[in-house]
C-alpha cells in the first residue's frame, strides 16, 4: 500500500503547524517555507495523477481499521485530478502572496496551507462524515483568510459568509445523520451498495436528505438561490487569498458530481438520478444571473467574481446533462475556469495596485505605469474566459455544447452559453478599454510592480494556454475519469473488497 | 419518549431558524447556537433511543450505537468552535461598521456607501 495518497493531506497540515508556529520569525524564512511546501505539493499531485490515470482505483484506510468501519482516502481518476488543479492553483497563489511584500499578515501563509488540507482531505475522503469535518477545516481557515487585513468591507461580508456557511454545515450534519439513521454506514461507498437496495419505505426519507445535500453543496458551488454572499465575500478578500477561492465554488460541484454519481447514480434503484430534475432549470438561471451581475459589476474584482458564478452554472448544466462526454467536457472547463479566474483575480491586483487612487472602480484615471504588460495579460485571461479560440475556455464550452445537439437541452444549453460568452466579452472589454486605453494623458505616480509577482500571475495565466496546447491527452483523461465516474461499481468494489495490511476483520 | 424528543428537536430548530432570521448579530448568534443544539441532538437519537445501555460492545447484551456518540462530540467541537468564532468576528464587525446589524448598517442609511 502506498502512502503517498496521504500525503496531500498531511502535508499542508506539517507546513500550516510549522508555518503557525513560525508566526513573526521573519517574512523570508515563513515564505520560502510555505513556497517549497506548495512546490513539493504540486510534484506529489502530479505523480498521483500519473497514478491515478491506469484507472487503478487505489484505497488508503487510515489506521489500518478496514472499510466500512475505518475512515478511507480514494483516489481516483477524479479525486487525482482534483488535487492537481487545486496544486497548481495554491502554488502561484502562495508564489503572489511571498512576493507582495507590502502586507505585515503573518498568518497568511499558514492559513492558506490549513485551506489546502480542508480542499485536499474533501477531494481524497471516500467517507461523508469526513467529507463534513474536511468541509469544516477548509471553512475556518478561509474565515479567517476572508477578514485577514481587516476592514468595513471585509468585516461585513465576513460576517455575511460565516453566518451562512454555518447554516449549511448544520444542514449538512443533519442530511449525514439522517442518511446514517436509514442505511447505519458513512462510508460513501458502502452506502451507495445500500441505497441501491432500499426496502420501499425508506426511499422518501434518503431522497430528502439527498436534496439536502443538493442545498448544502449548493450553497458551497454559489448555485442559485445561495450565491449572493459571493460576489461581496470575493471582492472583499486580499488578491491571493480571492484567488485561492477560485477552488472553492469547485468543491461544491466536486461534491454534487461525487455524491449523485456514486450514492444516487443511475444505480441507485429507486432514487436513481435523483437531482437531474432540479440541477438544470438551477444551473440556468445561475448561468443567466452570472450573466447579468457581469454586465452591472461597477468595479473589477466584482466583474471577476460574477464570471466565477458563470462558470459555475455553466458547470452544473454540465453535470445535469449527465452524459459521459458532458460530464469529460465539465471538469475539463472546470480546470480551465478554475486556473482562469484565479490568474484574473491577481491581475486585477496588480491592476489596482498601480491605480493611482488604488481602487478598481470601472472609470477613467491615469495611464499605468505598466499599461502594455498588465493590458495584454488582461487582454489573454479576458479572451480565455470569455471562451473566445484558441485559448482553453473556448475548447471547454466548444465541447460541452457539443455534448448537448438536440433537443431542448441544446436549445436552452447553447443559448445561454453563446450569451453567457457574448456578456463576458462585452463587459472585459468595457472594462479593459476603460483601464488601458481611455486614461488620461498622464502616467499615475505609482510603483511598478516587481517581477516576482507579474510572474506569478502569468505563471497561473500560462495554463489556459497550456490547456489548449496538451488539450488532446487532457480530454483523454477526462473522457476516462467521466466512464469511471458513470460506473461506479469499480469505486463500490475497490473500497468494500479493501483488506488491511495488519488483516483485522 | 421518541415524541417528547422530538417534538423538543423541533421546538429549537423553529426558534433557531427564526432568530437566526432576525437582523441583529447577537439574536442570529443565539439562533445558531440553538441549531446546532438541535442538530447535535438529532445526531445522537439517529443512533435510535435505548435507556440504560452502554455504547461498548461486548460488555452487555444489550448496547446503545456508539457511532452517533462519536459523530456528536466531533460535531460539538466544531460547531464550539465555529460559534467561539462568529461571536469574534461579530464583535469586530461591531467594532468596524460601528453598529450591530448585520448588513453593517441601521435602517434608512443609504445602501451606495460602498462604490
Amino acid at each position: 500500500m502506498s502512502h503517498l495518497i496521504a500525503l496531500p493531506v498531511l502535508l499542508p497540515l506539517i507546513t500550516g503547524v510549522i508555518l503557525l508556529l513560525l508566526a513573526g520569525k521573519g517574512f523570508v524564512l515563513t515564505r520560502t517555507v510555505s513556497l517549497v511546501s506548495a512546490g513539493l505539493l504540486v510534484i506529489i499531485s502530479l505523480l498521483l495523477f500519473y497514478t491515478a490515470s491506469s484507472g487503478v482505483i487505489q484505497v488508503y484506510a487510515m489506521g489500518d481499521w478496514a472499510p466500512p468501519f475505518g475512515i478511507v482516502l480514494v483516489l481516483d481518476r477524479l479525486s487525482a485530478f482534483m488535487v492537481l488543479v487545486t496544486s497548481v492553483l495554491a502554488f502561484f497563489a502562495i508564489w503572489y502572496a511571498a512576493s507582495t511584500m507590502d502586507h505585515p499578515a503573518y498568518n497568511l501563509n499558514g492559513l492558506l496551507h490549513l485551506l489546502l488540507l480542508g480542499v485536499n482531505g474533501a477531494f481524497l475522503t471516500g467517507d461523508l462524515f469526513n467529507l463534513f469535518v474536511c468541509f469544516e477545516v477548509l471553512l475556518l481557515a478561509s474565515y479567517a483568510l476572508l477578514v485577514q487585513g481587516g476592514g468595513q468591507e471585509r468585516a461585513r461580508a465576513g460576517l455575511h459568509y460565516v453566518v451562512l456557511n454555518l447554516a449549511g454545515s448544520s444542514l449538512f450534519l443533519i442530511a449525514v445523520a439522517t442518511l446514517y439513521g436509514i442505511t447505519g454506514t458513512l462510508n460513501m461507498a458502502d452506502m451507495a451498495a445500500k441505497v441501491a437496495n432500499l426496502p420501499a419505505q425508506d426511499a422518501p426519507i434518503v431522497a430528502a436528505a439527498g436534496l439536502l445535500f443538493m442545498v448544502v453543496f449548493g450553497l458551497k458551488a454559489a448555485m442559485v438561490p445561495l450565491y449572493f454572499w459571493l460576489p461581496r465575500a470575493y471582492s472583499a478578500a486580499s488578491a491571493p487569498v480571492a484567488a485561492m477561492f477560485a477552488i472553492m465554488t469547485k468543491i461544491g460541484v466536486y461534491s454534487i458530481a461525487r455524491v449523485y454519481t456514486l450514492i444516487f447514480g443511475d444505480h441507485a434503484g429507486e432514487l436513481a438520478n435523483l437531482i437531474q430534475p432540479w440541477l438544470w432549470p438551477l444551473a440556468l438561471v445561475t448561468l443567466a444571473l452570472g450573466v447579468i451581475g457581469v454586465l452591472a459589476a461597477r468595479n473589477l474584482r466584482m466583474q471577476v467574481s460574477y464570471l466565477v458564478i458563470i462558470s459555475v452554472g455553466t458547470l452544473l448544466a454540465g453535470l445535469a446533462l449527465n452524459t459521459a462526454e458532458a460530464l469529460s467536457a465539465t471538469f475539463y472547463y472546470l480546470a480551465h475556469s478554475t486556473w482562469v479566474c484565479g490568474a484574473l483575480y491577481l491581475i486585477v491586483d496588480l491592476i489596482r495596485r498601480q491605480r493611482q487612487d488604488g481602487s478598481d472602480a470601472i472609470r477613467t484615471g491615469p495611464s499605468l505605469p505598466q499599461s502594455t504588460t498588465l493590458g495584454l495579460m488582461f487582454f489573454v485571461a479576458a479572451l480565455s474566459v470569455a471562451g473566445m479560440p484558441p485559448l482553453s475556455g473556448f475548447v471547454g464550452k466548444l465541447l460541452l455544447l457539443q455534448s448537448a445537439t438536440t433537443g431542448y437541452a441544446a436549445i436552452w444549453l447553447w443559448s445561454l452559453v453563446l450569451l453567457g460568452g457574448l456578456a463576458s466579452i462585452t463587459a472585459l472589454s468595457r472594462s479593459g478599454s476603460t483601464f488601458f486605453w481611455r486614461t488620461t494623458e498622464v502616467v499615475a505616480n505609482t510603483q511598478k510592480a516587481s517581477l516576482l509577482p507579474l510572474a506569478a500571475a502569468l505563471g497561473l495565466l500560462a495554463t489556459t494556454p497550456a490547456l489548449a496546447l496538451w488539450g488532446e491527452p487532457i480530454i483523454a483523461y477526462t473522457d476516462a475519469m467521466a466512464e469511471q465516474l458513470l460506473n461506479p461499481g469499480q469505486y463500490i468494489d475497490s473500497v468494500l473488497r479493501h483488506t488491511t495490511v495488519g488483516g483485522n476483520p | 419518549m421518541e415524541l417528547l424528543i422530538s417534538i423538543m428537536i423541533a421546538v429549537m430548530t423553529a426558534c433557531g431558524v427564526y432568530l437566526m432570521l432576525r437582523s441583529r448579530t447577537f439574536p442570529v448568534i443565539v439562533g445558531l447556537t440553538l441549531f446546532t443544539y438541535a442538530v447535535n441532538l438529532f445526531i445522537f437519537v439517529m443512533g435510535r433511543l435505548t435507556s440504560g445501555a452502554p455504547p461498548v460492545i461486548g460488555t452487555a447484551e444489550q448496547y446503545a450505537d456508539p457511532l452517533p456518540q462519536a459523530l456528536v462530540l466531533t460535531a460539538i467541537v466544531i460547531s464550539f468552535a465555529m460559534t467561539a468564532f462568529v461571536l469574534v468576528l461579530a464583535l469586530r464587525a461591531r467594532a468596524e461598521l460601528g453598529n450591530d446589524h448585520v448588513d453593517g448598517k441601521q435602517t434608512g442609511e443609504s445602501q451606495e456607501d460602498r462604490v
